[in-house]
């Protein structure tokens, strides 16, 4: 019997399973350092986010939603890593059961599953986290090489701490100077920080591998990124403020790992390319602004899970062109 | 500490009055003129906002109503509602009670699953208006149903579901309000709202092949061949181009069972309709 | 070496699968009988000339193009009529079609058989209207409006560049890569004489960069003739389309709801030009072309000149089909018909049937859009099919309308990289057929 079908007949063989699976091998050597630095207590972090994600997707989707279960397309693996990696290693483990629950079903299946969370599951369940129980979420272990099981577990600040400090008394400003790691450190990741954050290094041989797939586009991590650089940079010539160096800035807490997995994640970022600009550049003024104005040290989760309150705003207004006209 | 007390409630009060001015302003602004004569009768309609009586929903159609004078009322008539809705729009409204037959939505084909079997595998997008436009369909008739259910997912009452055993819609009559989307929807207008008769039987050609009868017969056990033995027992009845037409004025309740048992293909539909919400 | 041109707008590029473009045309032969149908082109049926019983000869005029958007329709071999009726087209439904029984073929003495190129035109531009119109000449890329129609554009309208469009961006499909490759200096010859047709001096033959021998010879073949130039085009889908063509030649975008004229341009295809050399230089009508015969089901797949009316199946079995085909496609994957009937003639517009087995034939189960915006990325029109979808299956036609759905070219892009497997282009398609309707 002859099979009838409306054109196109043939399709690309990028689909969700197979975008999804390119970000999680993107994630993966921010994962391997986290490993390294941070011993087996990092991988079981890691392996519980990811199983407590995927069973909360599958259950979301079985009993609540009704709907045929979308865990095979590995979204919620890739909201598990996202959520592990903006933890530290120590994190309690029914912790971070409490953060998958609230990234899949409140942040995402609350508002009817993939592609309708108006916000970023993971960042939700972090942020959720971070107020919730502000002690657990800001004791950073020290990074110590190759030591699995990380036996005496000193804990330390992180680099975003210490320039937080820079702006305090004179004598904290003194030892926190010395404490802070050199950029080199930060590049590669030998400092305290979340999982995933600390090595700038692997996140970007990570986002180099989506450039390459072609899951995402430059646009937003550029913008991003670039923003922020400016203007810290332009405050820290300014001012003066050795707290607002902006390489040191750019480099430790979150920033890298927001800018180039968060803040491009699909379903809560704009569509159109002047969207995406728009976007990230807002991501970056919010990014300065909470950095060095507010009271916590971090950032970027606030400025993206803002910024994606924007997008169907940004929608709204950002038009690609008609063929034939000028600008819409 | 009173200064304090004072100061707040100078400012607070200062902010209320602010915000005061600026919502009456915004009111007075964006006053919308409701009549509450229109409100009155809207809620009297069905709110399905179905279009049927040619009006842009029901609120459209309430207004239309206020307006009218007598003899333009009785050119307004909700097909959703029925006579009891617009006898009760007539009340309200003072006029005398419009008169209406009850009527039903009919399927003209009867290619089923049996009587026309699949040729082709349809994998596209599940409409008929895409469909009709591919191709032929899946049973080879070129006037047949598409089998879709185009008219499932458009129909505002629910009233049409898609029988699995024979694969074509099927309206349900107690439902069915005959408001016509299904008759705008339908790519190849198989549908027609037709009176539910006196005693609730209808009588209808369930095809719409105009082919020669050979040729509509090789897709189709149950299509009509045009071979005129209806027409042979009441003379009202018109065959053209290879169709057999039965026009309302048949009355289903004389000629219903006959002309349906004459009917070699079984072309010729006998149906009986309870229809007790449009009485 | 100097950047390529394209249209600025979107794109994707689908896996190509050219695997016929190094096949040299065949001869099809002749099938025993054909089936031509009346109506091979946009516009009026053809008058039906002939009665059953009648003797054609290969090339007789058997049904008259009945008005100016019309086509003439000529029997492509020589032999009876037996059958004038409604028969199965490749959609199903039933179509008009000559049936005539072949004896041979003889050709019509007016024809000129003779092997040699004809260079000098020596016909007024009226006269090669004339002639094309009686050659029954038709827009050969798929949409089949009729050329000496088109040749003749409305009042007002200034016509300064003449396209030949050989750019073929459908995967499969190598019959004008051939066409060119084979009859390059007949296709510049067709270009110059539209030129004289329209009085100007300006054509280009469009190529892409994935025809480097087809070009090669354009190049170095149209350094004789003067007014004729090739430009060589960055491959992307749908650079054929002519909007997107005319863009990546001109840089001139058409706005919507113009037409190409607007934009001073004319397009033609690479097998028109061809077919218009043959009407023109040797007084042939078109009654053959050549067909892309292909897909993963074919041992053999191959490029034929295929006689108008020759059923689908006959070239199939020409090319050694492996198993029971599981949908043929009547064009290209991206823009074409499935077919329903196998026996469906070959058209003017068919330029390729394509053969799929059963394990490449099946459409992907939709599920939930992820919002990645592929579909907004690689739109030739600048739309938002994501949007179109969303206000389609909620039935806001108008509002569909209002973001410009009626610009929508149906190239398929869209649905085609969806990663959720959305069939989007439907979605559009269904929402200019409601407005269109309410219209």
């Amino acid at each position: 019997m002859l099979k009838i079908s409306t054109a196109p007949h043939c399709y690309a063989k990028a689909d969700t399973r197979s975008i999804m699976r390119d970000v999680i091998i993107s994630l993966l050597p921010a994962g391997a350092v986290a490993v390294a630095l941070f011993g087996l207590a990092a991988l079981v972090t890691i392996v519980t986010a990811v199983a407590g994600c995927v069973f909360f997707e599958y259950a979301c989707c079985r009993w609540w939603l009704k709907t045929k279960p979308t865990t095979g397309d590995f979204s919620a693996v890739v909201t598990g890593l996202l959520l592990a990696y903006n933890l530290p290693c120590n994190m309690p483990l029914w912790m971070t059961l409490i953060g998958c629950f609230v990234a899949i079903v409140i942040a995402k299946a609350a508002f009817g599953g993939i592609g309708k969370n108006l916000f970023n599951p993971a960042l939700v369940g972090r942020v959720f986290l971070f107020i919730s129980f502000p002690v657990q979420m800001t004791t950073w272990v020290k990074p110590q090489l190759f030591d699995f099981l990380n036996t005496d577990a000193a804990t330390g600040p992180t680099t975003l701490g210490l320039l937080k400090h820079l702006d305090g008394t004179a004598s904290a400003t003194i030892s926190a100077a010395s404490e802070l790691p050199n950029y080199e450190q930060m590049f590669f990741g030998y400092v305290g920080g979340s999982l995933g954050e600390v090595s700038a290094l692997a996140l970007l041989l990570g986002f180099f591998y989506l450039l390459w797939r072609r899951v995402v586009s430059w646009h937003i991590p550029v913008y991003y990124l670039g923003t922020f650089f400016i203007l810290t940079g332009v405050f820290w010539l300014t001012t003066g403020n050795p707290a607002a160096e902006p390489v040191t800035q750019l480099l430790s807490g979150g920033l890298m790992l927001g800018a180039l997995f968060m803040a491009t994640d699909y379903t809560t970022s704009p569509m159109s390319k002047n969207g995406k600009i728009i976007f990230a550049v807002g991501c970056g003024v919010l990014t300065f602004v909470i950095r060095r104005f507010g009271s916590y040290p971090e950032g970027v989760s606030f400025a993206i899970l803002i910024m994606n309150a924007f997008v169907p705003l940004i929608d709204r207004c950002c038009h690609p062109r008609i063929f034939g006209t000028g600008r819409k | 500490m009173n200064e304090l007390i004072t100061a707040n409630v100078i400012v607070l009060s200062a902010i209320a009055l602010i915000a005061a001015v600026v919502l009456y302003y915004i009111a007075q602004k964006f006053k919308t003129e409701d009549n509450p004569l229109e409100e009155k009768i809207a809620a009297l309609l069905p709110q399905a906002n179905c279009g049927a009586c040619g009006k842009a929903g029901c609120a459209d159609f309430a207004r239309a109503c206020v307006k009218a004078d007598n003899e333009a009322f009785a050119h307004l008539y909700c097909p959703a509602g029925g006579s009891k809705v617009m006898t009760a729009v007539a009340k309200e409204l003072g006029f005398s009670t419009p008169e209406h037959e009850p009527a039903v939505a009919v399927l003209h084909c009867n290619g089923s699953c049996r009587n026309a079997p699949d040729k082709t595998e349809y994998i596209g997008l599940k409409s008929c208006r895409l469909a009709n436009r591919a191709f032929v369909g899946k049973t080879g008739c070129p006037n047949g149903c598409l089998r879709l259910g185009d008219c499932v997912t458009n129909c505002p009452f629910g009233a049409i579901r898609m029988d699995e055993e024979t694969g074509l819609p099927r309206v349900d009559p107690d439902k069915c309000t005959a408001c016509g989307a299904c008759v705008r929807i339908c790519p190849r207008g198989l549908y027609e709202i037709r009176p539910r008769g006196k005693s609730g039987v209808m009588v209808y050609v369930a095809c719409s092949n105009r082919q020669k009868g050979a040729v509509a017969r090789k897709n189709c056990a149950a299509a009509c061949i045009g071979c005129k033995k209806c027409a042979q027992i009441c003379p009202e009845i018109t065959v053209a181009d290879n169709l057999s037409h039965i026009p309302v004025s048949v009355s289903a309740d004389v000629y219903g069972e006959k002309l349906a048992a004459a009917c070699p293909t079984g072309a010729i539909v006998c149906r009986r309709t309870k229809g007790e919400n449009n009485d | 070496m100097t950047k390529l041109k394209t249209f600025a707008i979107g794109g994707c590029h689908p896996d190509k699968h050219k695997t016929t473009s190094d096949r040299p045309i065949e001869d099809a032969g002749i099938p025993e009988t054909v089936c031509i149908p009346v109506c091979q082109h946009i516009g009026r049926p053809a008058k039906i000339l002939v009665k059953k019983g009648d003797r054609v000869k290969t090339g007789t005029l058997i049904a008259d193009a009945d008005d100016v958007i019309s086509a003439d329709v000529h029997s492509s071999v020589s032999g009876e009529v037996v059958k004038i009726e409604e028969n199965i087209g490749k959609t199903g439904y039933p179509e008009i079609m000559i049936t005539v029984k072949t004896d041979g073929d003889d050709w019509e003495e007016s024809i000129d058989r003779s092997p040699e190129t004809v260079a000098d035109i020596t016909l007024t531009g009226g006269e090669i209207i004339r002639r094309i119109r009686k050659a029954g000449i038709v827009g050969m890329g798929g949409a089949g409006f009729p050329t000496a129609a088109k040749l003749s554009p409305p009042p007002g309208k200034k016509i300064d560049t003449l396209i030949i469009n050989g750019i073929e961006c459908e995967p499969w499909l190598t019959a004008d890569d051939r066409l060119m490759r084979e009859k390059t200096e007949e296709i510049i010859i067709g270009a110059k004489i539209l030129n004289k047709a329209l009085g100007i001096q300006n054509a280009v033959v469009a190529i892409d960069e994935n025809k480097p021998q087809a070009a090669a010879l354009m190049q170095k073949l149209t350094r004789r003739y003067v007014g004729v130039n090739v430009a060589v085009c960055r491959t992307k889908y749908p650079q054929g389309a002519e909007r997107q063509l005319i863009a990546a030649v001109t840089g001139r975008e058409v706005p919507p709801g113009c037409l190409p004229a607007d934009a001073g341009c004319l397009v033609q295809n690479a097998g028109t030009a061809f077919a218009v050399y043959e009407a023109v230089q040797k007084n042939k009508p078109l009654f053959e072309r050549v067909v892309t015969v292909s897909g993963d089901n074919l041992d053999h797949p191959g490029n034929y000149r295929v006689r108008l009316g020759t059923p689908a199946a006959y070239l199939i079995e020409k090319a050694a089909p492996r198993e029971e085909a599981a949908e043929i496609i009547f064009g290209g994957p991206m823009m074409g018909q499935s077919g329903v009937n196998p026996a469906a003639p070959v058209t003017k517009t068919t330029s390729g049937i394509l053969c799929f087995g059963a394990q490449s034939v099946f459409r992907p189960q939709p599920t939930e859009c992820i919002r990645c915006g592929r579909c907004t990325e690689v739109c030739p029109q600048g739309l938002e099919p994501f949007a179109i979808k969303n206000l389609t299956r909620r039935g806001d036609y108008q509002a569909a309308k209002k973001i410009h759905v009626l610009d929508c070219i149906e190239c398929g892009s869209c649905s085609y990289v969806c990663p959720a497997r959305i069939p989007l282009t439907d979605y559009c398609k269904l929402a200019k057929y409601e407005i269109r309707k309410k219209k």
